[in-house]
């Protein structure tokens, strides 16, 4: 199954970290709040994916099943 | 089939012929009383007990093609499955907490006409097997609230109901209508949007699945009760059956709510409505989440024919915007009420729409604007929230730059802004300091 990244909106405060883990795939609006590529993560790039998931601050980041 | 009724105390007269349907009881002097009512569309069928029946009403539901009236135009009986298929007794919310400042049905079908939204929510109640109704209105309506809370006091004295209902004042701000606020706010927190899912048919008032339905959906309910899926869809087009209730505006002679078949050709509408008094350049469609288009859709049907454009009917509003009237200005404006009302949890809606209507403004005084950057913006926000506001708002922005590029052209090319800015606005915007500010 593949695996795409999903924002918690209320959730997100912007901290930017999840673009700074995984540019491949998040950029940051004017406002720093994640712009994020909605289609499935590559198999190679889902370790990345994860990393930036555990890493931000507000949990509002998350892997799901597509 | 239709549906007749078993046990009523007053005889069904014959089904309505063509329109109005759901405003054809209307006094126009204020609230039908619950005898005019019944003398008019006959006493509310019993859904009956038991899963078989219920399943044959919502397949009715199904037949007839009924879709919400709230604006997201979702399937009816889809709605009413999903919510009759969890594990708890359901619950009812009639969503009446309109917050569209350019719509006035949902006002006026509560105030005129409250018995048949309320047949509407106790037959949906039956038909889920709920518990309860709850009735959502826009507590900034005094005329509502009296004429609700007189219809739920006729109801029981004459113990026409089979559920309990009960009637909750909604803070009256323009996203405390989406289902998810709703539901928020009936369980005790803002009137704002939450993440979802779950959704409200998943786990919504008191955590039971909830059905939430738009006032006037409830009302086409209970006549698709009374009268049959046969006769529902004899009126609008085979995609589309029914009627809709459009809120028309600005340069018409009778400005109101009127009563069409859906898929009615824009320019129909407008005649309907008394025709325009002035030259009319743009109409709006869809409310303030919904999308300007110019003079040559008049012949585009209100309905699905629409998104061949972009655009959605919505919550029934059209509005004739007059070729004297500055279409950057009336959109700045609306731009800002639209920021102004957001629920503030979600950064790209906060920033975004915020700084969107600035950069509106700024176009609208004939500033020097980087439009190259508000267009990236509105691609940036699109999607980016818990519920639709922001979607909304910015389809509203692109349709405005697309259909008034001459204007924002004009703008920008150092003349200043065009004559028609400086007429007063048309589009209804609430004053600021008349606006609620609270979300409980």
């Amino acid at each position: 199954m593949s695996k795409a990244l999903r924002v918690d909106w209320v959730g997100c405060d912007g901290h930017g970290v999840c673009a700074e883990l995984f540019p491949e795939w998040i950029r940051l609006d004017d406002w720093g709040y994640p712009i994020i590529d909605p289609r499935p993560v590559p198999a190679e790039l889902v370790e990345h994916a994860r990393r930036a998931v555990v890493a931000c601050p507000k949990l509002a980041l998350r892997l799901a099943d597509v | 089939m239709s549906a007749a009724p078993v046990d009523s105390a007053v005889r069904a007269p014959t089904p309505p012929e063509g329109l109005p349907r759901v405003l054809a009881g209307r006094r126009g002097d204020g609230p039908a009383s619950l005898e005019e009512h019944l003398a008019h569309h006959g006493s509310l069928p019993r859904v009956g007990q038991g899963a078989k029946v219920r399943k044959a009403f919502v397949d009715m539901v199904e037949r007839a093609g009924l879709r919400g009236r709230g604006g997201a135009g979702f399937p009816t009986a889809v709605k009413l499955r999903a919510v009759a298929r969890g594990r708890r007794t359901p619950v009812v919310l009639a969503n009446g907490a309109e917050g569209e400042p350019a719509s006035r049905k949902d006002e006026l079908l509560l105030a005129d006409l409250p018995h048949l939204v309320l047949d509407g929510a106790v037959v949906a109640a039956e038909a889920v097997n709920a518990s309860e109704v709850i009735v959502a209105v826009d507590r900034a309506s005094r005329r509502v609230r009296t004429s609700v809370a007189r219809a739920l006091g006729e109801r029981r004295a004459a113990n026409v109901d089979r559920v309990p209902v009960r009637v909750v004042d909604a803070p009256s701000r323009y996203v405390a209508g989406e289902e998810s606020a709703l539901v928020h706010w009936v369980n005790g927190g803002d009137a704002k949007p939450t993440t979802v899912p779950p959704r409200p048919y998943q786990r919504g008032v008191h955590g039971r699945p909830t059905l939430v339905q738009n006032v006037e959906t409830l009302a086409n309910l209970a006549l698709i009760a009374r009268f049959g899926d046969e006769w529902f869809r004899s009126v609008g087009s085979p995609q589309e059956p029914g009627s809709a209730l459009v809120t028309v505006g600005g340069a018409i002679a009778r400005p109101g709510v009127c009563e069409v078949g859906l898929g009615t050709p824009i320019s129909a509408v407008l005649e309907a409505a008394g025709g325009a008094t002035e030259d009319i350049t743009t109409f709006l469609v869809g409310g303030y989440i919904g999308s300007w288009l110019p003079a040559s859709a008049a012949t585009m049907g209100l309905g699905d024919d629409l998104r061949a454009v972009g655009a959605t009917f919505g919550c029934g509003v059209l509005f004739a915007l007059p070729a004297t009237a500055c279409g950057v200005v009336e959109t700045a404006r609306v731009a800002r009420y639209l920021a102004n009302e957001t629920a503030g949890q979600c950064g790209p809606c906060v920033f975004g729409l915020a700084a969107i209507a600035g950069a509106l403004e700024a176009v609208a005084r004939g500033e020097r604007t980087d439009t190259d950057r508000l267009r990236r913006w509105l691609h940036d926000v699109a999607g980016r929230g818990a519920c639709h506001h922001p979607d909304g708002a910015v389809r509203f922005v692109a349709s405005a730059l697309q259909v008034f590029a001459a204007d924002v052209e004009r703008h920008l090319s150092g003349m200043g802004p065009c004559a028609g800015a400086h007429r007063p606005p048309v589009l209804p915007v609430p004053a600021p300091g008349a606006r609620e500010t609270g979300w409980r």
